[in-house]
């Protein structure tokens, strides 16, 4: 859009120019509200009286000299207090005594310089407001068209707009030249394949308690309490531990089986003993909240609400579609096995789920 | 310098030490001709021009403490045992990255501090530069030739987040490790292209061993070195243009009135240097922040309640957390809305605001240069504008945090995520009308002021037994400031047929925008300033009523 389709008159007139500095201000009969210029400099008590003045000049020299104290307190402190001496300071309770001390040290340190430039700043510089012009920014007609002109003249000495042949082949190896950079990225990470679609648990793999590192029981997993588990043969000392535990973590709940809504729930169950994987279906977070009463989980980082009584549907916040069940059942020896892997992607949607 | 004419020329081997170095800089560097212009350039006075200036300090602080814990910092994910001196965690399994931060914050001397003086001055950083952009918004000190120096503060703003973002992703603990989750599982709803780049950032799958290393080099290197070189740029422009001042008796948008740069303005502003600093060293001296010993090391399979992610985050996360979960499947494929979405409206909030300056200046039409800030009530619909963004920005950030309101103010956790949920639509719509109101009426008592004078508080009573306020008259230097705001007639699209009587073709973008005019400018939307005929006409003599 270019001005010319605003008519001049739809601006607001430029403002009108002041008397000038220091000018003698007379009301000005014709227009009460135009600008009377810059107002006389006031006086400050430093400007006139030397004791004032003095006395400034004592309060910035004692600023600058409390800095150096609190430097000296610093070195001190960093040398003398052990780094895990703790101290109660009213009220902050028990802190750590050499941050407390360095920090406070350090603050008053800078604090003072601060504190004693500006003082300086304010009482003892010349306070008296100047005005300086202001220049259009844009350049004059002779420079634009200078400007102008030099470029067309490169232009045309370039030959460029001549040889077409040149500037296009110039362009178009310009163009492929940054592909290489985008193709060296390509080694940042493996293609995703399937990996999303697997996790480590698999046909008779034991449900191994997170904390007590051992295979569960029908019997370990009461009514109403929560557990979490993880496929047999997975120890935190493993390479790839984070990875394959940020898809494999279970969360196991046992229900009256009468109390189960869900028809595939109550078949993937044993004995009311039901598991979900523990990763947030919305963005991944591990639902670590249970209320018993109501067999809703809650994922504490965006509140998404799954009723595991009934398929783990979602009942509120902003997750899409359910938690995964991990199909279980009971080997010879009585532990709690997995009869497969999840049937369904864990953790959040991505576009190749389906 | 105190040079006169009838003073002899000294020898240069006389000269004092300064002024050799200067003449030796000054054959080389030009530096002479550089200070002509600058060493005494005026800077005007008002307590919110040093909004920017808190923002450019805590930068100059985060980078040099940012130094020093590069110096500590491990950026690796390799698992290690904890055998530091903080007990608690001993023995655990913990990455280098967190093992190295404990040691920051319990071995090394100092460390604790420097860590925290570091986080500090990175909120304080965002803060600053979240209201140092208001102040310019809300005073018009975008308009031209301010527009790009905008820009550059905005990408300023959005890069600040995320180096803020990637920075305290490094220590690997829990809690910003669920912010890391969170940001993957926001990758993954990406359409087509999500997992790819997910896997490449994560260099394979969640959370891999790579993430902190990457995000180190984007931490320390990549975006601050972006970062310094636009601040930079924001210095000079603001040298260049030289800087706004609001309107007062001899201020002019052809002249600046103030202190200059030698001796005042650098006392000043190196002094406030130095305060910004003292404050955030003597906060980390007694306010803990981000105790990641208390949080524990990162587990994909563990979390903490109330997890939060820093606060200029919390309107991403407010998006996230309201949005209902929306997902679509088809052919093979997962169209995951209830994510997507969020983070498609986490850019368009903040554009919304970059935009802006642009906006006005095409419904104004107005291309002259602007140096007189406008007071926010004389622009009641930019003030209306940007009232209703930061009540929009509002919202979020309540949804960002749904479960701390719940749980502090005993609310229910569904009712905020629904008051949320409307208020993302009402809100902005009433605090616009609001603001607008308001923003009238100060106008009107501005107008008010002017011609009937200020209330002096003094109740005579007439002979006739009246009873009136006593109104004092301003002083034209009063009169003046209320006056001196330029006010816009409304752009109309003209006659529809031209003097031939042919219909002339109006373009909808004409249309659109003589429509917008009117909403600026139009008789609902500001208050004629007095006129000179209207103040002679009461104040010549019939007094006041």
């Amino acid at each position: 859009m270019s001005s010319q389709d605003i008519p001049e008159e739809n601006l607001p007139a430029e403002q009108d120019a002041p008397h000038g500095h220091g000018s003698v201000r007379t009301a000005d009969e014709q227009n009460p509200f135009a600008d009377p210029g810059l107002p006389p400099h006031e006086h400050r008590i430093q400007d006139t009286d030397e004791r004032a003045a003095k006395r400034s000049e004592r309060t910035v020299a004692l600023l600058f000299t409390l800095s150096m104290l609190a430097t000296v307190g610093f070195i001190a402190s960093f040398v003398t207090i052990p780094v895990d001496k703790s101290v109660y300071i009213f009220p902050l309770g028990h802190i750590s005594a050499l941050n407390f001390a360095l920090g406070m040290t350090l603050g008053v340190a800078l604090f003072a310089i601060g504190a004693g430039a500006v003082h300086w700043a304010r009482t003892l510089m010349s306070d008296e407001e100047v005005a300086d012009e202001r220049h259009p920014i844009e350049a004059d007609p002779e420079t634009r068209a200078k400007v102008h002109a030099d470029f067309k003249q490169g232009a045309k000495e370039s030959v460029i707009g001549r040889r077409k042949l040149i500037r296009n082949t110039m362009l178009g190896a310009l163009t492929l030249v940054p592909l290489s950079g985008v193709v060296l990225l390509r080694d940042l990470g493996p293609l995703p394949g399937t990996k999303l679609r697997h996790t480590l648990w698999s046909k008779g793999k034991l449900l191994v308690n997170m904390n007590t590192h051992e295979p569960l029981r029908p019997s370990d997993v009461a009514v109403g309490s929560l557990t979490f588990a993880m496929p047999e043969g997975l120890e935190e000392h493993d390479e790839e531990f984070m990875t394959e535990i940020a898809k494999a973590a279970l969360m196991i709940i046992r229900l009256e089986p009468e109390a189960i809504k869900d028809k595939r729930e109550l078949e993937w169950s044993h004995e009311g003993i039901v598991a979900y994987s523990k990763i947030c279906t919305h963005v991944g977070c591990p639902i670590s909240l249970y209320e018993q009463q109501t067999h809703h989980a809650l994922c504490p980082c965006h509140q998404s609400t799954f009723d595991l009584a009934d398929g783990a549907r979602v009942i509120f916040g902003p997750a899409g579609h359910a938690l995964p069940q991990l199909r279980i059942g009971v080997n010879d020896e009585g532990y709690l096995e997995a009869l497969g892997d999840f049937e369904e992607p864990v953790g959040p949607a991505f576009w190749e789920r389906g | 310098m105190s040079t006169t004419a009838n003073e002899a020329p000294r020898s240069r081997g006389k000269a004092p030490a300064g002024e050799r170095v200067a003449d030796w800089a000054d054959g080389r560097l030009g530096i002479y001709s550089l200070a002509k212009a600058n060493m005494r350039k005026i800077f005007p006075d008002h307590w919110s021009f040093m909004l920017g200036e808190v923002c450019l300090y805590s930068f100059i602080i985060i980078i040099l403490t940012g130094v020093y814990l590069t110096l500590f910092f491990h950026p690796s994910m390799n698992e290690v045992t904890y055998h530091g001196s903080y007990v608690p965690l001993q023995g655990q399994l913990m990455s280098e990255a967190y093992a190295s931060t404990l040691d920051i914050s319990f071995d090394v001397r100092g460390g604790l501090l420097i860590r925290q003086i570091h986080h500090w001055a990175a909120l304080i950083f965002l803060a600053g530069m979240f209201v140092h952009m208001m102040r310019v918004f809300f005073t018009g000190a975008f308009r031209k030739p301010r527009e790009i120096n905008w820009l550059f503060g905005f990408l300023l703003f959005v890069l600040g987040m995320f180096t803020g973002f990637t920075g305290y992703s490094l220590p690997d603990d829990l809690l910003s490790g669920t912010g890391i989750r969170f940001m993957e599982g926001a990758i993954l709803s990406v359409p087509i292209v999500g997992t790819y780049i997910s896997f490449f950032l994560f260099g394979g799958e969640f959370p891999g061993h790579d993430f902190v290393a990457r995000f180190y080099s984007i931490h320390i290197l990549l975006l601050p070195g972006i970062m310094l070189g636009l601040v930079v740029g924001h210095l000079i422009l603001v040298f260049y243009h030289k800087h706004t001042q609001f309107a007062g008796p001899g201020k002019t948008n052809k002249n600046v009135v103030g202190m200059p740069l030698l001796p005042v303005y650098m006392a000043k502003a190196g002094g406030f240097f130095f305060l910004v600093f003292g404050v955030i060293a003597a906060i980390s001296a007694i306010a803990t922040i981000n105790p990641i010993w208390a949080i524990g090391p990162y587990r994909p399979d563990m979390v903490s309640t109330g997890a939060q992610p820093d606060w200029y985050m919390g309107f991403s996360e407010g998006l996230i957390r309201v949005m209902p979960g929306w997902e679509i499947n088809f052919w093979g494929h997962t169209l995951v809305l209830g994510v997507f979405v969020p983070l498609l409206i986490f850019p368009l909030v903040l554009v919304a605001i970059a935009v802006y300056p642009f906006i006005e200046s095409w419904v104004t039409g107005d291309k002259r240069e602007h140096h007189i800030l406008d007071r926010p009530r004389n622009a009641p619909t930019r003030t209306a504008f940007g009232v209703a963004w930061i009540t929009w920005y509002m919202v979020l950030l309540i949804g960002g945090g749904n479960d701390l309101w719940a749980t502090h103010f005993h609310l229910s956790i569904n009712a905020i995520t629904w008051f949320v949920r409307i208020g993302f639509f009402v809100a902005p719509v009433v605090a616009f009308i609001v603001t607008k109101r308001i923003c009238l009426g100060l106008q009107r008592r501005d107008k008010d002021k002017v011609l009937h004078g200020r209330e002096s508080g003094i109740i005579k009573r007439l002979p006739h037994g009246e009873f009136i306020e006593v109104h004092e008259p301003l002083s034209q230097e009063q009169l003046h400031t209320l006056t001196a705001h330029e006010q816009y007639k409304p752009a109309e699209i003209g006659p529809e047929v031209d003097e031939n009587g042919v219909r002339r073709k109006v373009k909808r973008t004409e249309k659109l925008r003589a429509k917008l005019s009117k909403g600026y400018y139009g008789e609902d939307s500001q208050i004629p300033k007095p006129t000179v005929e209207e103040y002679k006409e009461i104040t010549s003599g019939h007094g006041h009523h």
